[in-house]
């Protein structure tokens, strides 16, 4: 810890305050050096300092005090309790999910954006429209946590019509397996095709050439189809292919025969057809508009497979507010928002590493990569380190992001200790005890940067 | 540790908080090494950063964009069927909200807020950070320490208390309360910067006016406030948008009268998927001001952001 928030500190104020200049000043003007104009009187600094110290001490010195005596008694502040609310914050099934999760965030998300912000400061300057860039990124930053969580409920929409996250996975799923068509389908109950596992259908006989082989199926409501499904047409026999329709058996008013291309029945089209052999597939084929295919005369003496791509649902893409990946999910909001942070600290701190170390290096005959890795990453090592410290501050009070972006149903999967803490005190928890519990919790994982802060501040000071 | 704080203020001539923000356009310093360099990778390079940029714009223009069209556009598809047919764009959404008096109400209430609680710490902050940095009194040292101490301190830990407090002085609930709390909780972050700003005003300035036979009071007006202005403008910006911006506070010390737009559209959300039409709108107009206000400001907003994360 040390090594840590000392060079937090040295980046001025301790991860603080990371603009402001070291307390010292040019020369050092620490608290402890007289540097007072003559003949203030006290009185008159009291004037000045008044207003400030009513509002500290009114609202943060005594709710500091009152919160910490508070975590010590019942939900209605009743009854003395001991340290019973800091054992419920660590056993309670729910809210040990919201210190878990916190752990998870305070872990993720400085890390990933301070490499995001790293990368993208040090390839900025390779290119000249390098401000646009640090604009876009910064933006968010300005924003409420409240317009971003809006923003990301946009993007995180199940729907893939809707949401964009969803919107580009389907495209690329989609890109690169076969669009399942028709969901549902299956065939009529002991005819030739039957269920071969897995959701694919197979014929129990075999192809031949010449004498086309059909394949009913059923299960379809008419108003699946696709608008423009067209009337099934038997496929014409050929001496050197196996062919047949693929079809829906079924009109509605029901008087067609089973197994038999019934005017208007409608055709299936883009199903594929394969044919095994042994368990492996020698041809395949898709059919048609009009539902026929045609399978090569290899296909002769194979069986015919619907697999089952044809009918599983269609792929709806990622459930990225569900319970499994709803933290990840706000941790990328939360990313979306701060990279910009570190990116910008990031890129100051390079602007101070000396281009001739990095010239001398490429003259040496290092790559870019080695530059990078050996020289770069080492002079950073303090900005990285103030970034990150000071992120790791920020989220752990993460509240509005996840308060807006996790649904109803899945907010407590992704509740935190922020969010724990409303609930509990304000949000029908109807339990201050346990709420005060966790702000105490908060402060102190804070400490260590506040006693820091004050150290650095002293030995400033005494310089 | 002089190498860590020149690192992160952009520069060995770092000598005041805000002068030395790294500023987002400082062109980068090409060297013979780095454009060979920029060269041989640069074409890939580009593609990825604009790629990236590419990435992180759209989730705003889907904000955007959908505030754009109709709710029957929204529920039948997402807002990139814009591109292909653009007369789906109306402000129609716009026209509802400015006509919903809960919204504009609260849009007020949110400047109502976020203009006194700027002033107001702005206005105490630099007082006390002028006595810290040229008055004697006993105990300074350890009174600056103690605010140092509350830099980090989170505001959860004072929810519970303050609105009893609140309850008990008859404000909870009030616009008052919301602003009071704001200040107080952005006084330790001014005091420190406005102290050690003020600290580094040459003596002798002081001094002179003080030969003049300038009171305190007419120093504190006449030559620390006008030479703290970069300052005093960094905190003024910082804290506008820190308050303009904040959920939590207002969530718990604000009514149903006095709440702001992020309050207001908060609850919102709750029915979300059938009111898109008035959070997109909603969300942007929360978000012009903050935009306007970062783009103007952007060097005392960068300064200040950077100096004030951590809150």
């Amino acid at each position: 810890m040390p090594p840590v928030v000392d060079s937090a500190a040295g980046a001025g104020g301790g991860g603080v305050a990371d603009a402001a200049p070291p307390l010292s000043g040019p020369p050092a003007k620490g608290p402890g050096r007289r540097r007072s104009l003559l003949g203030t009187r006290p009185w008159v600094a009291a004037c000045f300092l008044l207003p400030a110290l009513i509002l500290l001490g009114a609202l943060v010195v005594y709710p500091i005090g009152y919160t910490v005596q508070r975590s010590l008694y019942d939900a209605d502040g009743s009854g003395f309790v001991g340290l019973k609310n800091f054992g419920t914050v660590f056993t309670d099934h729910g809210i040990l999910t919201a210190v878990r999760n916190n752990a998870i965030w305070v872990v993720v998300a400085p890390t990933v954006a301070t490499a995001l912000g790293l990368v993208f400061a040090v390839l900025t300057e390779r290119v000249r429209w390098s401000t646009a860039f640090k604009l876009v990124i910064f933006m968010p930053m300005a924003i409420s946590m409240l317009a971003a969580g809006i923003i990301f409920r946009l993007v995180y929409e199940q729907d893939p019509s809707r949401g964009v996250a969803n919107a580009v996975v389907v495209a690329v799923h989609d890109t690169f397996t076969d669009n399942a068509a028709y969901p549902g389908a299956r065939p009529r109950p002991n005819g030739d095709l039957a269920p071969s596992g897995g959701g694919s259908f197979t014929t129990k006989s075999r192809a031949s050439q010449g004498s086309p082989a059909d394949l009913p199926l059923i299960g379809i409501p008419q108003n699946k189809l696709p608008s423009n499904a067209v009337d099934a047409k038997p496929a014409p026999p050929q001496p050197d292919a196996v062919t047949g329709t693929v079809w829906v058996d079924f009109r509605p008013g029901g008087t067609g025969k089973p197994g038999v291309i019934d005017p208007g029945e409608k055709a299936l089209s883009g199903v594929k057809v394969q044919a095994v052999k042994d368990g492996k597939v020698v041809a395949s084929a898709k059919t048609g508009k009009d539902g026929t295919y045609k399978l090569p005369g290899s296909a002769a003496g194979a069986q015919l497979r619907l697999p089952a791509s044809n009918f599983s649902g269609k792929y709806n893409g990622i459930n990225w507010l569900g319970p499994n990946l709803i933290t990840p999910s706000i941790i990328g909001s939360y990313i979306w928002m701060w990279a910009g942070f570190a990116m910008v600290l990031i890129a100051a701190g390079l602007a101070g590493v000396p281009r001739e170390l990095l010239e001398q290096a490429r003259v040496d005959g290092a790559n870019e990569w080695q530059v990078f890795r050996g020289i770069t990453v080492p002079l950073l090592a303090p900005v990285l380190v103030v970034v990150t410290v000071t992120l790791m501050i920020n989220v752990l009070k993460i509240f509005d992001l996840v308060y807006i972006i996790a649904p109803g149903n899945t907010q407590s999967d992704a509740n935190v200790l922020a969010l724990q803490l409303y609930l509990s005190s304000f949000g029908g928890g109807d339990n201050q005890g346990v709420g005060s519990a966790i702000g105490v919790i908060l402060l102190l994982l804070v400490l260590p940067v506040m006693v820091f802060n004050i150290r650095r501040l002293r030995r400033e000071g005494r310089r | 540790m002089s190498a860590d704080s020149t690192a992160v203020t952009g520069g060995p001539a770092a000598s005041g908080p805000v002068a030395d923000a790294p500023p987002l356009n400082t062109p980068p310093k090409a060297s013979l090494g780095s454009r060979i360099a920029a060269r041989a990778g640069g074409g890939l390079v580009r593609v990825f950063l604009l790629v990236v940029a590419l990435f992180w714009l759209m989730p705003t223009v889907g904000l955007l964009l959908s505030s754009l069209r109709s709710p029957t556009d929204i529920s039948a598809s997402g807002w990139w069927k814009v591109f292909s047919s653009p007369t789906q764009l109306t402000f129609t959404n716009y026209r509802t909200l400015l006509d919903n008096h809960a919204i504009t109400d609260s849009l007020w209430n949110t400047a109502l807020i976020t203009v006194p609680a700027t002033l107001l710490v702005v206005v105490i902050g630099s007082l006390a950070g002028y006595a810290f940095a040229w008055m004697e009194f006993p105990g300074r040292d350890w009174w600056f320490i103690g605010v140092v101490a509350m830099l980090v301190v989170p505001v959860q830990v004072a929810l519970v208390p303050v609105a009893r407090l609140f309850g008990d002085i008859g404000i909870f609930g009030d616009i008052s309360g919301v602003v009071l709390f704001h200040t107080a909780f952005g006084l330790p972050f001014a005091i420190f910067l406005l102290r050690n700003f003020f600290a580094e005003i040459p003596r002798e300035l002081l001094e002179a006016a003080r030969l003049d036979g300038a009171g305190e009071l007419r120093l504190f007006v006449r030559v620390i406030m006008p030479l703290g202005g970069p300052a005093i403008a960094s905190l003024g910006i910082f804290q506008f948008l820190w308050v303009w911006n904040d959920m939590l506070v207002a969530l718990i010390f604000a009514n149903s009268d006095s709440q702001p737009i992020t309050v207001a559209l908060q609850q919102q959300v709750r029915q979300f998927g059938n009111n898109i039409d008035i959070l997109a709108p909603g969300a942007f107009v929360s978000m012009i001001v903050p935009l306007v206000v970062f783009f103007a400001f952007q060097r005392q907003f960068v300064s200040g952001v950077m100096a004030g994360a951590v809150k």
